[in-house]
């Protein structure tokens, strides 16, 4: 919403305020103006002159001398412009002054154009007559400039006076934004009522007169509203003897700054209204509608109809039309149709005022794909009040411009009165819900100019028809903040019952996640929470993969974002792609994000959104780098007994003999592995990547902060080497989980110290040398004690095949 | 004659020791006088043949002359080593230029450390972080904040649906609901996490992103509470020079709403090209609960009251950290990444 400070003050005639101020104190008392124009930038000493005699160059074809008056003396200007002559009144930018922009129309300068004496072409000019757009403006705004060459001014402007001023761009325009609830802010009149009650003015809105001729409206139209669900108010006038022709230079001025191109009187005076009153109309030409009858109803299924941007539109059963006795003629609140436009010739004009239902137009808009001015405002609920004001006032105009004859009287169906709303008035409520100590007069005072009426015999507040946003006792509270002023509010803090404050526990353990990953050398990433379903091929998931079961996004923006993720594995691969792409070394990656797993297909209740902590690398560290985040990590959060990693071959988009299931009290709570080398490739990652995936929610039970003291070991250690050969086949872990069975009480720990295989071993056997640690908390070992455990161990690895050396 | 003797030797030795430049020879100036085969020591031997009355004089000069011996050969073995010390600690000079040897400690994601920023603060004023679902239903998402059915903020435009009573959450303000239908009353939360909206991807919008969503419900809440609150957010996040402007706005579940602004973190409220001039950067939303939406969650708005506020934590990240560009946040490029 764009308006000019010259029309608000048309109704706050003693605002008298810079653009700054009037920025400043619109957005503090809720009508938020989001920047300015001054349309004067830039324009400085341009004055009326009048050409008084035009010479030709002595010395160029294309130029020419004028003597121009410009008041108090006789200038000499050279010009270029070929459409002066004698005796015209010209705009005129005096030596040392300043035009916004050059006569070309290219965008204006941030610091304008000086403009200063000189000689063109040996002949001295002392200053400039101006073309529309060196003025900042264009011939879209100033239908009678011309189309190149020198804005002629009228031949009764004053010489010497002010162009400027003369020009109507002594002005400045506001952007405001207005709040979806604020539906009679989409109005001059709206806003200014805001600025009255922001400044402390009076507010004077027009002041309509009854107007039409002796002549009876019924005489010439009737109005039915079949579908009354859809139009709560319909108001119709006529207009006879219509002359076109461009409306006053005053409304055209004022519908340009407003960013609407002038055309006729009559256009002109619909636009103005609706700026005006903030209601769209629409005019037919009445001689098109048959039957003298115009009726409100639903399109028919598999309609089609030409509205007057000459498309054609097909129609369905919850488009609201507007017909006549035979068939359609506009499409109620979006656009009119070809068959009744109105047309240089037309004699008389229907003009219609309305209130459409807000929800029907949006959606109707949407499926037609044609949103106009007219529904943009109509979407928003109108107030249906407005329309009886807002069609008088365009045929007040009618009037006053000499425009056409307005026919007696109006037909207005009208059949369910908005019902007038009450909101107790309860001043110790709003102190309290503020935290302000408000005097009930000052609310009283506020109330008033915001044209809110107080009743005092029921201490109820009366709240005005245009005023559809106030509902409540709430927003009453609001009304007095925002002209209280909500920096006059105080500020405290909170009283009442202590909380403590704190994470909840699995945010605590994402924290902890977190921490750990970085002490690692990891790096926080975030991706995407949807993605593609083809990142299932390319993580090379069969078809009946159950990943492959996804939550789908109905309208998503493409099909790359088009499902939620049940694995949080593409991302991870697409960010080490993007690094390894850029020429990254050695990255590491760590993700703490949602992966969403339907319950039920289609889904039936919101899915189950598991936290997965995702770690990637390459460049630097293998599988067993890996290993020991994972393991810090758990340790980290008081999973305390040993980690069992089970031996997997079926993830498919990892190396089939480099991945394992992590497993903690037979729980699988998550997995890693080296990615599969076509995985790698689909990826375009150029070195071996090392990923693994931590189900938070799995791990969340066992997890604990509590840790107990158990003393520091006062006895010395027993350490016994043990070396063996055995079978590829055999994992070092069944060598472990002997190592744990048969060590008995005094074992402490226990670790590989050396693994190989290869020339001295026999094939398909690896030599795998341990290190075993035993003590006792209360004495010092004996080494039979020692003996007899190191004798259990050695018989079960022996007794699995396992060879010793010695 | 004897006496005589034991000054020399005494002289003697203390001359050498004077002399000596290395601890070996400091030693065996040791077993030359004070050894068992020593000078002093035959001296000693000697003392038979001295007169009895004599003997307790020569024997107490013996022993001082042994002291002094003792005592300049600590000293000059204090002084060798302290040479020798001095020595070895100019052969182990190292050039401290050389680069450092680094853990290469991995670095938090930038929204992840303001969002951390954020929570640090409100849990001093005693904030239970907490979550909700981003899959959420249409009714805590919509309806029960004040937002029916048809109400233009519904639009598929702005919305990710999955059918018509389940979507991708636009807000964090569902955990609002969610929270307040447990009934646990007083709720002093913090809830931040991902929310969806149907925007292409550029350099100032993204379809995912994050803001953190806060919640007081209690007896006696007041907007001079909400204004108190965040005046103190604002000034532990961007310093306490930071002044604080409530500008009248509007959202479907708070009456009264506000937009707050801060000054400028970059010009201080000069204006600058990162405010546009104006000399404050909106960042967030806020309001008094609406009533309705408490009695829809089941509060009785005559005895309770409340206010909620929302933030955008992208939008905070990009300007504290001044990037430039809201893609960098999901490309997680290291060379970014390393820069927090």
């Amino acid at each position: 919403m764009n308006t000019p400070l010259s029309w608000i003050k048309a109704y706050v005639p003693e605002l008298e305020v810079t653009a700054k101020e009037y920025t400043d104190a619109m957005t503090l008392s809720g009508t938020k103006v989001e920047g300015y124009e001054c349309l004067d930038k830039n324009l400085e000493k341009i004055v009326v002159g009048q050409i008084k005699k035009i010479e030709r160059h002595p010395d160029a074809d294309k130029l020419i001398i004028c003597q121009v008056d410009v008041g108090d003396r006789e200038i000499q200007i050279v010009t270029g412009a070929s459409n002066v002559k004698e005796n015209d009144k010209v705009p005129v930018v005096l030596d040392g002054g300043k035009v916004a922009g050059g006569h070309d129309g290219e965008p204006l300068p941030e610091a304008g154009i000086k403009i200063k004496k000189g000689k063109l072409r040996g002949v001295e000019s002392e200053g400039m007559m101006c073309s529309i757009e060196e003025l900042g403006s264009s011939r879209e705004m100033y239908k009678d400039a011309p189309e190149s060459g020198i804005y002629i001014l009228k031949p009764d402007a004053k010489v010497g006076t002010d162009a400027v001023e003369l020009l109507g761009l002594h002005d400045v325009v506001f952007e405001y934004e207005i709040t979806s609830n604020r539906v009679d802010c989409y109005s001059v009149l709206g806003i200014a009522r805001e600025a009255a009650a922001t400044f402390h003015k009076e507010f004077v809105p027009p002041v309509i007169k009854v107007t039409g001729n002796q002549e009876r409206v019924e005489d010439y139209i009737s109005v039915e509203v079949v579908d009354k669900d859809l139009c709560p108010r319909y108001c119709a006038r006529v207009v006879k003897n219509i002359k076109i022709e461009p409306s006053p230079e005053w409304m055209q001025r004022r519908l340009a700054a407003c960013g609407i191109r002038p055309i006729n009187n009559i256009v002109d005076i619909t636009n103005y209204v609706m700026e005006e009153y903030g209601q769209p109309m629409h005019a037919f030409d009445l001689d098109t509608v048959s039957g003298k009858k115009i009726i409100v109803k639903r399109a028919a299924n598999g309609e089609t109809f030409q509205t007057l941007d000459g498309q054609i539109r097909n129609l369905d059963e919850n488009i609201l039309m507007i017909c006549d006795a035979e068939k359609a003629v506009g499409i109620a609140g979006i656009m009119g149709g070809e068959n009744s436009k109105i047309t240089d010739d037309v004699k008389t004009m229907l003009f219609e005022a309305a209130c459409f239902d807000g929800t029907n137009i949006r959606l109707s808009a949407k499926r037609l794909g044609l949103r106009t001015d007219a529904s943009g405002k109509f979407e928003k609920g109108l107030d249906p009040n407005n329309a009886e004001d807002a069609i008088n006032r365009a045929c007040q105009l009618i009037e006053e411009l000499g425009a056409g004859e307005v026919v007696g009287g109006i037909v207005d169906v009208y059949h369910a009165k908005k019902e007038e709303k009450r909101i107790p008035f309860c001043p110790d409520k709003i102190n309290q819900l503020l935290g302000t100590q408000i005097k009930e007069e000052e609310m009283l005072e506020i109330f008033k100019k915001l044209e809110l009426e107080y009743e005092e015999s029921t201490k109820e507040i009366v709240i005005p028809s245009f005023r559809q946003d106030l509902e409540c006792g709430a927003d009453i509270a609001e009304e007095v903040a925002r002209f209280f002023g909500y920096d006059n509010i105080p500020t405290t803090l909170p009283t009442g019952e202590a909380t403590t404050g704190k994470l909840s526990y699995k945010l605590r353990i994402e924290q902890t996640a977190r921490n750990i990953a970085e002490f690692c050398g990891f790096s926080e990433g975030m991706t995407y929470s949807f993605e593609s379903p083809k990142v299932f091929d390319k993580l090379l998931l069969p078809k009946d993969s159950p990943l492959r079961n996804t939550v789908v996004i109905s309208n998503p923006l493409g099909e790359d974002f088009s499902i939620m993720r049940t694995t949080t594995l593409n991302g991870m691969l697409t960010s080490l792609a993007a690094n390894y792409n850029r020429r990254n070394k050695a990255v590491r990656l760590y993700e703490l994000g949602n992966i969403y797993i339907p319950k039920a297909l289609p889904l039936t209740e919101i899915p189950d959104e598991r936290m997965q902590f995702t770690l990637g690398m390459y460049g630097d560290g293998d599988f067993f780098s890996m290993k020991g985040v994972i393991e810090e990590f758990l340790e980290k959060t008081g999973l305390s007994e040993k980690i069992h990693y089970e031996v997997k071959t079926e993830k498919p988009f990892l190396h089939p003999g480099r991945q394992a299931d992590i497993i903690y009290q037979n729980k699988v709570i998550g997995y890693l592995g080296e990615v599969h080398p076509q995985v790698q490739e689909n990826y375009d990652i150029g070195e071996r990547v090392i990923v693994a995936v931590l189900d938070m929610p799995e791990i969340e039970p066992f997890t604990t902060y509590e840790r107990k003291y158990t003393g520091v070991a006062k006895y010395p250690a027993v350490t016994r080497d043990i070396s063996m050969v055995m079978p590829k086949s055999i994992s070092v872990g069944k060598v472990e989980e002997v190592i744990e069975k048969k060590g008995g009480k005094i074992l402490e720990s226990y670790q590989l110290f050396d693994i190989y295989e290869g020339s001295q071993i026999m094939e398909g056997y690896k030599s795998v040398a341990y290190s075993i640690v035993f003590r006792a908390k209360d004495k010092t070992l004996e080494d039979k004690e020692v003996t007899e455990a190191m004798n259990r161990i050695l018989k079960a690895l022996q007794g699995m095949g396992i060879e010793l050396r010695q | 004659m004897e006496s005589n003797r034991l000054k020399q030797i005494k002289e003697e030795a203390l001359k050498q020791i004077e002399s000596s430049n290395a601890l070996d020879k400091l030693n065996e100036i040791r077993i030359n006088y004070l050894g068992k085969k020593g000078e002093l020591t035959s001296l000693l031997k000697g003392m038979k043949d001295i007169k009895a009355e004599e003997r307790p004089k020569f024997g107490q000069m013996v022993n001082e002359a042994r002291q002094a011996i003792e005592d300049m050969l600590e000293e000059s073995k204090k002084k060798l080593m302290q040479v020798a010390r001095e020595e070895q600690l100019k052969l182990e000079v190292i050039d401290v230029t050389l680069p450092a040897k680094k853990n290469n400690v991995g670095h938090r994601h930038p929204n992840m450390i303001t969002l951390e920023e954020v929570e640090r603060i409100f849990i001093g004023m005693g904030y239970e972080v907490v979550e909700g679902p981003e899959v959420e239903y249409a009714y805590y998402n919509f309806e029960a904040l004040n937002i029916p059915e048809n109400h233009p903020a519904r639009d598929e435009q702005d919305t990710f649906y999955i059918d018509d009573k389940i979507l991708l959450r636009t807000q964090t303000s569902p955990v609002q609901v969610r929270m307040m239908e447990k009934k646990k009353l007083p709720i002093r939360i913090l809830a931040p996490g991902r929310v969806y909206r149907s925007d292409e991807v550029d350099a100032t919008h993204s379809p995912c992103f994050h803001q953190i969503e806060g919640l007081v419900i209690d007896k006696n809440i007041t907007f001079a509470d909400l204004k108190g609150t965040l005046q103190e957010f604002a000034k532990e996040l961007f310093g306490p020079q930071t002044k604080v402007k409530f500008r009248p706005h509007h959202f479907p579940f708070t009456e009264p709403s506000a937009e707050v602004d801060v000054t400028c973190f970059k010009c201080g409220g000069k204006g600058c090209r990162m405010c546009k001039g104006s000399g404050w950067i909106e960042i967030l939303g806020c309001g008094m609960v609406h009533p309705r939406v408490l009695e829809m969650s089941g509060i009785d708005p005559e005895e309770y009251s409340g206010f909620a506020f929302g933030v955008g934590l992208e939008r905070i990240t990009l300007l504290k950290y001044e990037i430039d560009d809201m893609r960098l946040l999901y490309e997680n490029d290291v060379r970014f990444l390393k820069q927090f």
